[in-house]
């Protein structure tokens, strides 16, 4: 192999990476808060619509973002009041809100399947993208591969550094504690949903905009529930999630790769290839830190009721 | 009395209801500047839902609260706190996977403590000034009880604090704890800070307490000096005139040796499991054992590899003369083998499930039937049967577990396994939080058993618990188990010493210096 096709599988790990970091960063921050939203899939498929179809109608690709972002954080919002505010059950909440979620972007989509636009072109940053090996896979991306560095770099410094990443953490770990101590519970379930939410739209609007500039129904493709699985073989670490979402797209690329060199393997089997490997060596990181305990946080899932 | 002194909180005629519930009825009740103030009264007599409307997490429906002679309605713990008030909780309120700064901070606004370096110097600080020494960088899952306790004590001291409010802290606490808690509290209420300090144990609030206020049933039944009063005239005062209380148990007699354990080693599994060694001893019919021991010294190691649920990795373990290592818990319960654990939610009984069902699950009479096929009138009979015979207080055979109190959802897990006759049972903190009602009926029918020749392994944080039962006493430190001796020939004091590590001249060769740091986790 030479170095160009190692820059161009770098490069391609990052890209399918991308929305799975972004998702699974969301995911993290809610499940942190204590709340397990399994609707990411359906909150990407209605931002990858809802994007889409503002970025055709309007004609800017900026639009498309806003519009992605906005869709998610309002499913997620019907995720948090339904699990939060009326206490329902939340794996079933948020199975519901997938299967609401594959539907209503099929219906808003209908009339978009097979329509195209110009998504985003990527920007090569001068000298960085020079860089041998690395400087085409992270410094000649398009902008929401850029934001996602910034976010993922936001989530990271919030959860490790800050009061504000302290408390989220008291919340998921304690609500009963935390509400005792004076701590909104119920506004950081919220906003930590959102914040889901918010990172759902985007992967979609990344989905639907700039890896696959179009629209075509379950377009998600179980990103979502490979990055829930994420979260919880990255035992909720920023850092761990990066590289667990990177892995994934470094063996996507891979099985496109094994089946152009000609291997004599059913497609079908190379295609779980990125499921397995990611699953594996996540497994086996999980396991060496098994004395250390897991770090899901304590009450994940389970209802709050507030006292009154 | 003190019309004319201002009072640092004064409560007028305080109301909550709960649906079905009276928790407080119209109390009243009157603090001033320095003074410690004792709040006595039974498990669900209303004391902590007092406790909680004075310091905002729930709301009161009528009445009136006066803070330094000024009105007030307290918003919520944040104001309470604004105002200068702290308060430990009974369960305490701190976050495992936290290091000990990280849950003060929490606690405290940014303003308050600036950095999270300043706040360890600070917290260090103070901890040398009340003789509470703690290290701020370890996580909190990782403190024994008396230390968490600390952590929440030095949190209310790094704020301008005026009223203290404690929730039982004595319960968890070694003797040595206890009375160092004392010097910090009487230390505090010199500097003028008020006290509020719930308790069960009524010789403690007459060493300690300056006024105190008696609640039953929601209602204030009294008020009076400790310091004047008999222990006796305030039990009465909590219980009601028709409860008689025991100062005494007749004694035991001690039969064959029903299960012994020989030199069982049991190594850690994980890295917060203690580490059993040397582990010697022998159980006989129609006595009762008490092993005391600060929480996290290998009580749940022990009481896990009596069960079933932890093997040894050397030494044995027999019972009526039989090597019963290697057997399963579900044996263990068949050969009359019970236990009952420390969390009655959980481990005890499944909170979601009916009492009948629970009865069920530890069942080794069989209840079920031909072919496994499920008798359900002959259950519910038992389940209905234990409801009645220990005077458990629920809707009925169908209430779930959890919608019982802990008093009475302990009398009826410790009736389940009573009323299936066991040879040998061990009781893990059989009264904890339990209110003195309960925790007497509970006594009366160990010791009932103990007579009828079972052989009962108690092991409690509650001291006078283990002197009002036992008819042998040890204690646990360290994973190591130390002599054990008649009841009359272990005085406080040298259990005390066990419960430390320091076993004495009767010490089988075990450096004390190293089983009393771990007890002290000297940093």
């Amino acid at each position: 192999m030479d170095i160009g096709l190692i820059e161009n599988i770098l490069f391609a790990m990052v890209r399918t990476g991308t929305p799975l970091l972004l998702v699974a960063l969301g995911a993290m921050m809610s499940e942190r808060s204590g709340v397990l939203n399994l609707g990411q899939e359906g909150m990407i498929l209605v931002g990858a619509a809802c994007g889409f179809i503002a970025a055709y109608a309007g004609g800017s690709l900026g639009l498309g973002v806003l519009a992605a972002v906005a869709a998610g954080i309002f499913v997620s919002l019907i995720f948090a009041f339904i699990a939060l505010t009326l206490i329902s059950n939340q794996v079933a909440t948020g199975l519901a809100l997938t299967i609401f979620g594959t539907g209503l972007s099929a219906f808003l989509g209908a009339a978009y399947v097979g329509q195209t636009v110009t998504g985003f072109a990527p920007i090569a940053i001068p000298f960085l993208s020079d860089i041998p090996l690395i400087g085409q896979a992270l410094f000649a991306q398009d902008l929401l591969v850029y934001l996602s560095f910034i976010l993922f770099a936001a989530v990271f410094v919030v959860m490790r550094y800050t009061r504000l990443g302290l408390i989220i953490r008291a919340v998921g770990e304690n609500p009963e504690v935390a509400h005792a101590l004076g701590y909104k519970v119920m506004v950081v379930r919220y906003c930590a949903v959102m914040f889901g939410g918010a990172m759902a739209g985007l992967a979609g609007a990344y989905l639907s905009l700039a890896y696959t500039p179009m629209w075509s129904e379950g377009i998600a493709a179980g990103r979502g529930w490979i990055a829930l699985a994420l979260v919880v073989f990255a035992s909720w670490r920023t850092e761990r999630i990066l590289f667990g979402a990177w892995l994934f797209g470094f063996a996507s690329i891979l099985h496109l790769l094994l089946q152009g060199y000609g291997y004599e393997i059913s497609p079908n089997l190379l295609a779980m290839l990125p499921y397995v490997i990611t699953i594996i060596v996540l497994v086996m990181m999980m396991y060496r830190q098994k004395n250390q305990g897991l770090f899901a946080p304590r009450s994940l899932g389970q209802p709050y009721h507030p006292l009154k | 009395m003190s019309e004319k002194k201002a009072m640092r909180l004064e409560l007028l005629s305080l109301t909550k209801a709960y649906p079905g519930c009276i928790a407080n009825d119209a109390v009243s009740l009157q603090v001033a500047p320095g003074e410690i103030h004792a709040l006595l009264g039974e498990n669900g007599a209303g004391k902590s839902t007092l406790m909680k409307m004075i310091y905002g997490v729930v709301k009161p429906d009528s009445g009136q609260m006066t803070w330094n002679d000024r009105e007030v309605n307290i918003t919520g713990p944040a104001h309470a706190r604004q105002l200068g008030m702290g308060m430990v909780f009974q369960h305490f309120s701190l976050f495992e996977t936290l290091t000990v700064t990280e849950n003060i901070a929490l606690y405290l606004t940014p303003a308050e403590y600036g950095t999270l370096d300043l706040l360890r110097a600070r917290i260090l600080a103070v901890g040398d000034e009340y003789g509470l020494a703690i290290n701020p960088d370890r996580l909190v899952h990782s403190l024994s009880v008396g230390e968490q306790q600390r952590v929440e004590i030095i949190r209310c001291l790094l704020q301008d604090i005026q009223l203290l409010i404690l929730d039982e802290p004595t319960a968890v606490l070694t003797p040595p704890e206890v009375a160092q808690l004392i010097e910090v509290l009487k230390k505090l209420a010199h500097k003028g800070c008020s006290i509020l300090f719930i308790s069960h144990k009524l010789h403690e609030v007459n060493a300690l307490c300056d006024k105190a206020t008696i609640l039953r049933g929601g209602k204030v039944t009294g008020t009076c000096i400790p310091r004047e009063t008999s222990p006796g005239e305030m039990a009465r005062l909590m219980l009601g005139d028709e409860l008689e209380l025991q100062d005494t148990m007749p004694a035991g007699n001690a039969g064959e040796c029903l299960l012994a354990l020989d030199k069982i080693e049991v190594k850690p599994r994980d890295a917060f499991a203690i580490h059993l060694q040397d582990i010697e001893l022998q159980l006989h019919a129609g006595e009762i054992l008490g092993l005391a021991g600060v929480a996290g010294n290998g009580q749940d190691e022990l009481v896990d590899l009596i069960n079933g649920e932890l093997g040894s990795d050397s030494g044995s373990l027999i019972f009526h003369g039989k090597d019963i290592g290697n057997t399963s818990v579900q044996e263990r319960r068949n050969m009359g083998l019970g236990v009952v654990p420390a969390d009655r939610i959980g481990r005890g009984a499944l909170g979601n499930m009916s009492l009948t069902e629970n009865n069920l699950l530890t069942s080794y009479i069989n209840q079920t039937g031909k072919f496994g096929w499920l008798n359900w009138p002959a259950i519910k009979a038992r389940a209905a049967e234990i409801i009645s015979t220990y005077k458990v207080k629920a809707t009925g055979a169908e209430a779930s577990a959890k919608s019982l109190s802990g008093g009475n959802l302990q009398k009826f897990i410790i009736g389940r396994e009573i009323l299936q006759n066991p040879n040998v049972l061990v009781c893990f903190h059989p009264t904890w939080g339990v209110d003195v009602g309960a925790a007497n009926l509970i006594h009366q029918e160990l010791i009932k058993l103990r007579d009828k020749g079972a052989a009962i392994l108690v092991i409690s944080e509650d001291l006078d618990e283990l002197y009002l039962l036992a008819d042998r006493l040890g204690a646990l430190c360290g994973g190591r188990l130390s002599p054990l001796a008649p009841k009359s020939a272990v005085p406080l004091a040298q259990l005390g010493q066990w419960m430390t590590g320091n076993f004495g001249t009767l010490s089988t060769g075990i450096s004390t210096d190293t089983a009393a740091a771990e007890v002290a986790h000297a940093h």
